[in-house]
């Protein structure tokens, strides 16, 4: 088995396990997320859902299993039947091609707007100031705030936080983005404005997995629903299917309550 | 509508507080009769030798050690942090032993040992280690392969080991006081930086440690005032350009000692009053940004809201 495989899907796990301490918080999850399709994990706290988006960019590193991305594996090498930690250059390498948008933000609170979205590809990448503040200017633009360039994070709404956090994101050119309830620490009124920049970035193409309780999301653009729960797949399928019809007895009970 | 009449009301009397003033003003009163009346603190002969050009040299001495100390300080304490903090468990271990014996070895015994280090090794060489023995080995008796040797004493001045010795044991605490301000910053934004595919030294470099300033830059104006009062115990390497020591020999000089050590007292006072002021202009600016600077923001938001401002 070679390491990479451009044809492939961009995500494939099998088998991940992830304990903490005696506490085994994913148990065996399998999934593929083809090309340019939307992924919504959907789940309970405490289903793992969180652990496991943080698992794909090799933030937590997984006790048992595998991850694909890109058709690569990632976090290691294999030689043989043997694994090879990879050295954490490597690791940081393949971090690059995958976008994360976080639950708080995380914007670097001393730097404006525009240096947010810029420092990532100017000392990681190390592209040229010009072209990185014509493309982070545009990002800004895109996500509705090229007004807000010079604004300091504590000068904005979470809502627009979270736009240049996903704005940050795409400077680095991703193939995958990756977001962990990404609006769950907004304002009920701020929610949509998140959204509809994520519903963009869908419809471009963007291959996503997304860790969200947005239903309504899930069912707009939503390629693949995967229901978590306890550290397993309980259901996954199509969004419009599964969510108008669960299959399982613990989906139905999830979705009756979030609905 | 009427506005509500304002509120007037007899204020908390506070008798002791007027009590305390009293028995102040007593004590304040018999300490100045004291020093007024009390022959032996000779204070013309005081001012008369405290500006002196030799005490004038002691003090930029004082400055220039506590000045140094504190750079290279701080310099290594950062890196001492950095590895205590580090993946790394070798790294952690060297800095956990350098913190743990340069907190230990008290600064007074520190300087006594790095003053004396010829003692120790009169020579210093670099060269070729055990040559003399390799030598040996085939059959050649005193075998020497040095690219240079200098005497010790010419290297390592007072001055120098004074230095240097100050610092090594500064950067131990600044370690300490360095990552608590890394520990400080909220672990998501390392994470977020990694997750962007920096690498642990940019992340550090970048984003968590100019925000660990603001907790690091309260405790290290302490350190500096300390370092500047430890700069008195470079006696005991001996350094001569320095301020005490300076004081005491014109008190020895003159059989007067009380007076100088007087006039220390108010030397450092003066300093570490400048030292002071420069520590709250400091502390203020690199609280920007942060609550008071943040409640302002909202506040001139809400305002513009309601089409005012502040």
């Amino acid at each position: 088995m070679t390491d990479v495989d451009p044809t492939g899907p961009m995500v494939r796990t099998v088998g991940v396990h992830k304990s903490f301490g005696r506490l085994e918080v994913l148990r065996g999850i399998d999934m593929v997320v083809e090309r340019g399709q939307v992924c919504v994990v959907l789940g309970p706290s405490g289903s793992g859902k969180s652990t496991f988006l943080r698992c794909l960019n090799h933030l937590e590193k997984i006790d048992a299993g595998e991850i694909w991305i890109d058709g690569r594996l990632v976090g290691y090498r294999r030689k043989g039947d043997k694994l090879y930690e990879l050295h954490d250059k490597v690791i940081a390498e393949q971090r690059r091609d995958i976008g994360m948008v976080f639950q708080r933000f995380n914007l670097f609170p001393h730097m404006t707007a525009l240096q947010n979205v810029m420092e990532a590809p100017l000392r990681v990448k190390g592209e040229s100031k010009a072209d990185v503040r014509e493309r982070a200017g545009a990002l800004l633009a895109r996500v509705g705030l090229a007004d807000k360039a010079t604004s300091y994070p504590n000068q904005l709404s979470g809502g627009q936080q979270q736009r240049v956090a996903i704005a940050r994101a795409l400077a680095m050119r991703p193939k995958l983005m990756l977001f962990d309830e990404p609006t769950s620490a907004l304002d009920p009124e701020l929610v949509g404005e998140v959204l509809d920049a994520m519903k963009d970035l869908a419809r471009e193409g963007m291959t996503m997995v997304v860790v969200t309780h947005e239903i309504g999301f899930a069912r707009e653009v939503g390629d693949l629903l995967v229901f978590m729960d306890g550290g397993v797949v309980v259901e996954s399928g199509n969004p419009r299917e599964v969510i108008a019809n669960p299959k399982h007895e613990r989906t139905k009970s999830f979705l009756a309550k979030v609905l | 509508m009427s506005q509500p009449e304002p509120i007037r009301a007899v204020p908390v009397r506070h008798p002791w507080r007027w009590v305390a003033v009293g028995f102040l003003a007593v004590l304040t009163a018999m300490f100045v009769h004291m020093l007024v009346t009390n022959e032996n603190f000779h204070w013309r002969f005081m001012f008369r030798h405290m500006f002196t050009p030799a005490v004038l040299r002691g003090l930029q001495g004082t400055i220039l050690v506590t000045v140094l100390a504190m750079i290279f300080g701080i310099g290594l304490g950062v890196l001492v942090a950095i590895a205590r903090l580090s993946p790394n468990p070798v790294l952690r271990g060297v800095s956990w032993a350098y913190t743990w014996f340069f907190r230990a070895v008290p600064r007074i015994v520190l300087l006594a040992v790095f003053g004396n280090l010829n003692i120790l090794w009169p020579n210093l060489s670099l060269g070729v280690p055990f040559d003399t023995y390799i030598g040996k080995i085939f059959g050649v008796t005193d075998l020497h392969m040095r690219l240079f040797t200098v005497e010790t004493r010419s290297l390592l001045t007072g001055f120098i080991a004074g230095t240097i010795s100050l610092a090594l044991s500064e950067a131990a605490y600044m370690a300490e006081i360095v990552r608590a301000g890394m520990q400080s910053v909220d672990p998501g934004q390392e994470e977020a930086a990694t997750a962007l595919g920096m690498s642990r030294g940019q992340a550090l470099r970048r984003v968590v440690l100019p925000q660990a300033m603001r907790v690091i830059i309260p405790p290290t104006g302490n350190e500096t005032i300390a370092m500047l009062k430890d700069t008195s115990l470079l006696i005991y390497v001996p350094v001569t350009t320095e301020l005490f020591y300076q004081l005491s020999a014109i008190g020895s000089r003159f059989f007067l000692p009380f007076p100088m050590y007087v006039a220390a007292c108010l030397w450092y006072l003066a300093i570490v009053s400048v030292l002071l002021v420069g520590q709250y202009y400091l502390e203020r600016h690199f609280a920007r940004g942060h609550r008071t600077e943040q409640a302002r923001i909202r506040l001139s938001g809400i305002a513009g809201e309601q089409g005012g401002a502040v």
